[in-house]
């Protein structure tokens, strides 16, 4: 008897929303394809509703996330690490597909991006020390200033280093207390969809990180505007997109965090401590020492 | 005090550890014997039970571990930090995995209450390895100059206090700053050092970065002794740590220390008085008081001092003082005969000068070496009891009336390791915390430790820091055009 060739089980991608796997509002998908025009997968076609959606549920894990220790932020990312790397083979996979790399190049590029989340998931309980500090002010008081995360933050994942250059701008974030809403690259969202599976299982409190995939410009739009978005990273916008969302990022001050001129970014170097401090307020807190009177009694 | 219904045995259960009836030296990522085969038994304080059979470092074991260091570190340094980083992130992996056993096997080498191993030591020592794992790779940010670089060989001596966090406190930064160490545990708990050989194991970590040399004094001062050892770190008594500058004088090796203490704990009027007594139990009772930054002088104003005293009697009258592997013990064994009769004398000496002793009614068990909880009235700044470490479950009481007599009492001592201010005026603590000669001052707490949190002593408390981004310095060539980065 001839053996069947065994059909494969393809994976429905979904979005990443409040710790949920739902399909867009809308029912709308569109057509991911390889660097060779190869059918990959109907990715979700997110919607403005989608987008707030996302918003919402970001802002309800705020709380709980940047109350946490930072031991326990650190803890939970470095599980993140732990759980990728048992997922090598199947991101190898899709970035080879997603970026047209070979297998080796691709894995390199796993490789990168687990150490990147272990280098984001031992700052967040370095960053204050290293920000932060005491304020020598001229006078009796004691004065601490630390790094405070803003609090929901839309990112415009980098269009064309799909994972790598995804989780280089998503770390930064999460790690330091903030909550996020990723758009994915447009045209290799596969990679962050299957991100959202990993962070689903490693303790990331459902709502800290929100996953979309669709039209870059669609779903940045309402985020731009969003009154409940404190901050925007424009890694994934080109210039003139870009310069759109600035100007409606404008209207309740976010903090925009420029995209570099594309040929610029090399995801494989080791980042500085700016994509952290993007997304950090200040907050300073005096307080009086009191004075020595002569018989003490002014304490 | 009669209690008002008795606790029923809680044990924990020893079997999740398997002790071997004896061990080597770790060297170069293997247990070997001494060179002149020397051995000594380590007990567990509560029964005197011999736990096991340990081989005892002479000189020339100390000079081969030092060579594997040396061997080990060119290619340790050379690693990325990120690679560094990765096994340190594995070692306090491991920990956490294992740190039920860690625990019990600690409070049986140590004596310490199953209650503390377990809720204090152990989560301490996998969050120091974490915490140090991430700044492996990040020491360019650390404020030290651009590519800081190691020192070499570290020779490290640890105390019986706290044994396995002692350790995590100098492995954890030498290591994640690319240094490769010898370390030597105390005679009388070497166990969680040799099992911590065995997390190296499991962790992968290259043979020759950490070696592991039990042994007595003379150990200690043959590896601080050794010509090729780089820096030297020491956390015990401050006639050790005097001798060991002086052994390290004329050297170019880095040295830190972190030595005894005669902490403060100022009791202000305003006080409240029940969480401040939970402060004072814990200052000083916490771990026998065997912990060199223990509030062992209580400093408390005058107009509250009645109040406050018969809190305190009456909460060191609940203390429940026995088998440290019971869940509900307060109070374990003392760690040793040894510690036991230096405790006995100094407190003899406190009566003999004429302070008043009390203790709460207290039934010791009759094998092992144990104290009763117990605090000095009636006590002077002259008296012994007030100026020398104790190490013991012993709190010496002394009252003041204005805050500028807290503060000069509380700086009359060679010491400046730890203090304690409880008070609900803000300003009122930041003034007398600025004024207080202390490396760590709490304020309406006692005994609070953290990785990120730097911790060393003022005056003949010691120098240098352990803890937070401070921590790294001890383990980094100067950055002085001088020095050798």
């Amino acid at each position: 008897m001839n053996a069947v060739e065994r059909l494969t089980v393809l994976k429905t991608y979904k979005l990443y929303v409040g710790g949920r796997f739902p399909r867009s509002e809308s029912g709308r998908v569109y057509e991911v394809t390889d660097s060779k025009n190869n059918w990959l997968a109907n990715a979700p076609l997110s919607s403005r509703k989608d987008a707030r959606d996302a918003v919402v549920a970001a802002r309800k894990a705020f709380g709980a996330w940047s109350g946490a220790t930072a031991y326990n932020r650190g803890q939970i990312l470095y599980r993140v690490a732990e759980m990728l790397e048992g997922r090598k083979a199947q991101f190898t996979r899709e970035v080879a597909d997603a970026e047209g790399l070979s297998k080796s190049k691709a894995a390199d590029q796993v490789d990168a991006t687990i150490d990147r989340w272990v280098w984001y998931a031992g700052w967040t309980d370095k960053i204050a020390q290293v920000i932060g500090g005491a304020n020598p002010v001229a006078g009796p008081y004691f004065n601490l200033s630390s790094p405070e995360p803003t609090g929901v933050v839309a990112v415009l994942a980098p269009q064309k280093s799909s994972f790598l250059g995804l989780v280089s701008v998503l770390a930064p974030v999460i790690a330091t207390g903030s909550t996020a809403v990723v758009v994915a690259s447009e045209h290799a969202p596969l990679p962050a969809l299957s991100l959202g599976e990993v962070l689903a299982t490693s303790d990331v409190p459902g709502g800290v990180v929100n996953i979309l995939s669709g039209r870059t410009a669609e779903i940045a739009t309402p985020l731009a505007s969003h009154q409940d978005v404190n901050a925007i990273d424009l890694a994934g916008a080109d210039e003139l997109l870009a310069k759109e969302l600035e100007i409606a990022a404008a209207d309740n001050l976010k903090r925009v965090l420029r995209p570099q001129p594309v040929d610029k970014v090399d995801w494989s170097a080791t980042p500085g401590i700016d994509r952290m401090t993007a997304f950090l307020e200040t907050k300073t807190v005096w307080h009086p020492t009191g004075s020595l009177g002569a018989s003490g009694s002014s304490y | 005090m009669a209690s008002v219904f008795e606790y029923a045995p809680a044990p924990e259960s020893r079997s999740i550890v398997d002790i071997a009836p004896s061990y080597g030296l770790f060297i170069d990522g293997e247990f070997t014997e001494a060179a002149d085969g020397k051995v000594f038994k380590t007990v567990s304080p509560s029964t005197e039970e011999v736990l096991s059979e340990i081989a005892q470092a002479g000189e020339a074991d100390v000079d081969r571990a030092v060579k594997a260091a040396r061997k080990a570190f060119e290619k340790w340094s050379a690693l990325p930090g990120s690679e560094r980083a990765k096994y340190l992130f594995r070692i306090a992996r491991i920990i956490q995995e294992r740190s039920r056993e860690l625990a019990v096997l600690e409070t049986l080498d140590n004596g310490k209450p199953i209650k503390e191993t377990r809720d204090a030591d152990l989560p301490l020592v996998a969050a120091h390895f974490f915490y140090y794992a991430g700044w492996a790779d990040k020491l360019d940010h650390a404020g030290f100059g651009t590519s800081p670089k190691p020192l070499g060989v570290a020779g490290q001596v640890i105390p019986w206090n706290f044994p396995l966090l002692m350790l995590a406190w100098k492995i954890a930064p030498a290591l994640a700053t690319g240094n490769t160490v010898v370390l030597k545990p105390a005679e009388t708990t070497p166990l969680s050092a040799l099992f911590f050989a065995d997390i190296c194991r499991q962790a992968g970590l290259p043979k020759g970065v950490v070696n592991i040399l039990p042994g007595y004094g003379d150990t200690g001062a043959a590896l601080v002794a050794h010509p090729d050892v780089n820096k030297v770190a020491f956390t015990g008594s401050t006639a050790v740590g005097k001798e060991i500058a002086r052994t390290v004088a004329g050297t170019r090796k880095k040295l830190t220390l972190e030595l005894g203490g005669k902490g403060a704990n100022i009791v202000f009027d305003d006080a409240p008085i029940d969480q401040a007594v939970e402060g004072i139990v814990n200052g000083i009772f916490f771990n026998q008081g065997q912990v060199c930054c223990a509030g062992s002088r209580l400093l408390v104003q005058e107009s509250i001092q009645d109040e406050l005293l018969d809190s305190l009697k009456r909460r060191l009258s609940t203390l429940r003082l026995g088998d440290p592997l019971d869940k509900n013990t307060d109070i374990g064994a003392i760690n040793s005969a040894e510690q036991l009769s230096r405790i006995t004398s100094l407190v003899e000496q406190g009566t003999a000068e004429g302070a008043e002793p009390w203790s709460p009614e207290c039934e010791l068990p009759s094998s092992g070496y144990w104290f009763a909880p117990t605090l000095f009235t009636n006590v002077t700044q002259a008296h012994t009891i007030a100026r020398d470490e104790i190490f013991g479950p012993v709190l010496s009481v002394l009252t003041f009336r204005t805050p500028d007599e807290a503060v000069a009492k509380a700086n009359n001592t060679q010491y400046g390791l730890s203090a304690g201010i409880w008070s609900e005026k803000g300003s009122r603590i930041l003034a007398v915390a600025n004024r207080l000669r202390a490396g760590v001052v709490w304020s309406n707490t006692f005994n609070k430790f953290d990785p990120t949190s730097p911790f060393g002593g003022y005056k003949e408390s010691g120098f240098g820091r352990e803890g937070g981004r401070h921590g790294l310095e001890a383990y980094l060539a100067p950055s002085s055009p001088e020095g050798e980065r």
